[in-house]
């Protein structure tokens, strides 16, 4: 499609022609991320509807496949209430900081063979930056609030924030090791070949890290305390409705997405079949399924968000501190112990760490 | 000298764990709490003023909307004071479908508890599975009085009536042709009488209580968020007025049912559980396991009431309404029912406290009477009030989010304690 477009537009300086070809690449990912964002809340709906013995949204549309559009809908014609003596300007600004690194962070991410919108070498310290940005977001949310709930809210959140990047870090540099490269598409590539050669097995602690480490990374249960409803009713986004409060809804289910697809990416070898393996692509029908591409990668990413909304359905919230001294005492210690595992076995030239 | 920095936050009474309406100002020093101040009033309702002006029997609706989640077990308490003021005994078969009611409105309590107590500790799932019981029991109530929650179902004298021979069905006409497998399911149990409903409840109702307990009693994070969260010694408890489940839990076995057995108490079988460490955590098991107990004693009142037909009522127009029979064709009984839902009966002059274990501790009224046809004095005794008040000892020194464990382990309902 790439060589299409240029050749159709031919006849302006290639450098253009480059640029052109990387705002269709843009657009069409944030598309796409906005659109598994809105059923993504339809999603955890349901199926947190059916864990709990009830229907979930059927009203809108055909079995409530329309009701996204309805809740975004009415969340953009609601009026945006600026609490008296907030802090006006960043308190407009907070949404936009918190949406703007959750969607940036979809840049380097490879989606199927030899497409990502950004091929950065640098991508996974460029995908740590984007992730840890998001959360001035949501620190500013609550302080310009000028509310108690929203400042207790944030300061839950930086602290959970700073102790999970550590593991979240860790957890990466341990992929790093493996892959022996920053570049996402490498990294994938570094798995390719069916089940066997994906990351989860040789980085199976690591894995466990980095996939409870995001969702505590997200904010998302048992780790909500930034929100956490029956305590600080809606912690940072307490004071915030409407469009603003959309923001702040996209991005954390962008976060979620990006974190489901990141597990997938950088464990579970991203586009790469399962069945890579064990069926030979020239098979007649079957064959088809050894073939690497965006379907697997959807298949995986959607595994990893099922279980965060079961995680969600499931457990009760931890206590604040409770959530501190997971990270800091129980992941950082066990990412540091299996980096200096995997670096005895590299250096021994032992499993894939050569 | 170090530097004090402590800020006070209002808790409610607009909150999602306020549990209608309290209102708490918290001092904060960060997320610990160095106070708690609990605020009440904003559901007073004047309960005990407004039954001093009225007939005996046209307060007892107001004894249901005390404690809204344990109705009938309200009612219990007003309706045997009345009864030790007039000296009356209500047939045992009264006696046996009040015990029946009673257990059924434990486990009602207990269940909806269980689900808040869940999810404010951020546990949706738990609370969903107890309403799909509670609609059951509703059921019950609905059955027996006509409503699903505020009953009016007890009399002094014994109940409004007999228990029905046939339970209500959702669907009139059971078509195994057009009817879904899901609709058809809804109706499990309900081809017999009310009391075959009742014992197919208690039949599946332990199944229930395991699917409950698996999520919640040995998770971690549930253990986490409630072992050692606000403790309470068994001294502290009594001197601060603990009564039912939060005394229990904390290790003192004492429960109305067996200490000063009233009703069909003393004939049923059962076993108080009783907590070690005095916990957010022995609270819950406490009453799990009290919600196994409360199944137990149904059972048994299920064979009783089998086995035992006979009046459900005294037979004195004084007190209990006469047939609608009797009514159309002999003017004296025409003239009770008349005189009985217009004026009353007049009760004997003195004063009698009745107390009942209600599913979160003793429920009591004290009635005084001037030989009038309205009590003189009504003063209630709400269990949830003394909880209430020793908020501030449980919650000191724990973070905010063992507040809201607190106040859910409290079981607090706002109707009573506000009265």
């Amino acid at each position: 499609m790439a060589e299409l477009l240029a050749n159709w537009l031919d006849f302006l300086p290639p450098e253009a022609i480059g640029a052109l070809i990387d705002l269709v690449a843009i657009v069409a990912v944030t598309v796409v991320v906005i659109l598994c964002v809105a059923y993504a809340t339809y999603l955890e709906r349901k199926v947190i509807g059916f864990m709990q013995l009830r229907q979930g949204p059927n009203r809108v549309g055909f079995r409530g496949l329309l009701q996204p559009f309805a809740d975004v809908l009415k969340l953009l014609v609601k009026e945006i209430v600026i609490p008296g003596r907030a802090n006006r300007w960043l308190f407009l600004t907070a949404p936009v900081l918190a949406l703007v690194p959750a969607l940036a962070a979809w840049a380097v991410v490879p989606l199927f063979p030899g497409f990502a919108v950004a091929d950065l070498n640098a991508g996974l310290l460029y995908l740590l930056a984007m992730t840890s940005l998001g959360i001035y977001g949501i620190i500013l949310a609550g302080w310009a609030s000028n509310s108690k709930y929203a400042l207790l809210g944030a300061m839950r959140s930086a602290a959970q924030m700073v102790a999970y990047e550590i593991a979240m870090g860790f957890a990466l540099v341990g992929v790093l090791m493996a892959a022996g490269s920053l570049n996402l598409g490498v990294i994938v590539e570094k798995q390719a070949g069916g089940v066997g050669n994906w990351f989860i097995l040789p980085l199976l602690p690591l894995f466990l890290v980095y996939f409870i480490s995001g969702i505590a990374e997200t904010n998302r249960a048992p780790f909500d305390v930034a929100e956490g409803e029956s305590e600080i009713v809606a912690g940072f986004h307490v004071e915030y409705g409407g469009a603003t409060f959309a923001m702040f809804f996209l991005a954390e289910y962008a976060n979620m997405i990006l974190i489901a697809t990141l597990t997938a990416v950088l464990f579970l070898g991203g586009w790469d079949s399962p069945f890579a393996g064990l069926i030979d692509r020239q098979w007649p029908v079957v064959g088809i399924l050894a073939a690497p591409g965006l379907f697997w990668l959807a298949a995986k990413t959607f595994l990893f968000l099922f279980v965060f909304l079961w995680l969600r359905a499931t457990f009760p919230r931890y206590r604040y501190d409770q959530i501190m001294r997971l990270g800091w005492k129980v992941f950082i210690p066990v990412t540091l112990v299996w980096i200096g595992v995997e670096a005895v076995l590299s250096v021994l030239d032992i499993g894939p760490f050569k | 000298m170090a530097e004090f920095q402590s800020y006070t936050m209002n808790f409610g009474p607009q909150h999602p764990a306020a549990h209608g309406v309290l209102r708490l100002v918290l001092e904060m020093d960060g997320e610990v709490v160095m106070r708690a101040d609990p605020h009440i009033g904003l559901l007073h309702r004047a309960t005990e003023k407004l039954a001093e002006s009225k007939p005996y029997n046209q307060s007892i609706g107001y004894m249901d909307r005390l404690d809204y989640v344990s109705m009938m077990a309200n009612e219990h308490g007003y309706v045997l004071a009345i009864e030790k003021l007039l000296g009356i005994e209500p047939p045992p078969r009264a006696l046996y479908i009040r015990v029946m009611f009673d257990e059924i409105t434990r486990i009602l309590n207990h269940l909806l508890w269980l689900g808040c107590h869940g999810l404010d500790v951020g546990a949706m799932t738990i609370f969903l599975y107890c309403f799909r019981e509670r609609e059951n029991l509703m059921d019950c109530y609905e059955a027996v009085s006509g409503t699903r929650m505020h009953a009016t179902y007890y009399r002094p004298g014994g109940v409004y009536r007999d228990l029905p021979e046939r339970m209500p069905r959702h669907l009139a006409q059971p078509d195994a042709n057009r009817v879904s497998g899901r609709d058809k399911a809804m109706d499990e149990g309900r081809d017999g009488s009310l009391l075959d409903f009742i014992e197919h409840f208690t039949r599946r109702f332990p199944g229930h209580v395991d699917e409950y307990e698996t999520l919640l009693t040995e998770n971690r994070i549930w253990k986490q968020r409630t072992v050692g969260i606000s403790v309470v010694s068994p001294e502290r408890a009594l001197n601060l007025g603990f009564t039912g489940p939060m005394l229990r839990g904390s290790g003192v076995e004492w429960d109305l049912r067996k200490k000063q057995p009233y009703a069909a108490y003393a004939d049923v079988d059962f076993d108080i559980p009783v907590g070690v460490n005095g916990d957010c955590y022995d609270r819950y098991l406490v009453r799990v396991e009290e919600l196994r107990q409360s199944n137990r004693i149904i059972r048994q009142c299920v064979d009783w009431l089998r086995a035992n037909p006979g009046p459900v009522m005294v037979d004195d127009y004084k007190l209990a309404p006469p047939k609608r029979e009797e009514m159309k064709e002999k003017m004296e009984s025409l003239i009770h029912h008349f005189k009985l839902f217009t004026e009353g009966y007049c009760v004997p002059e003195g004063e009698a406290y009745a107390a009942v274990e209600h599913p979160k501790g003793e429920f009591g009224v004290y009635l005084v009477s001037d030989g009038a046809n309205k009590p003189f004095r009504v003063k209630i005794r709400a269990p949830g009030f003394a909880h209430m008040a020793a908020m501030d000892e449980m919650v000191r020194g724990h973070m905010l989010a063992d507040v809201v464990a607190t106040i859910g382990t409290m079981d607090v309902v706002f109707g009573e304690i506000d009265r």
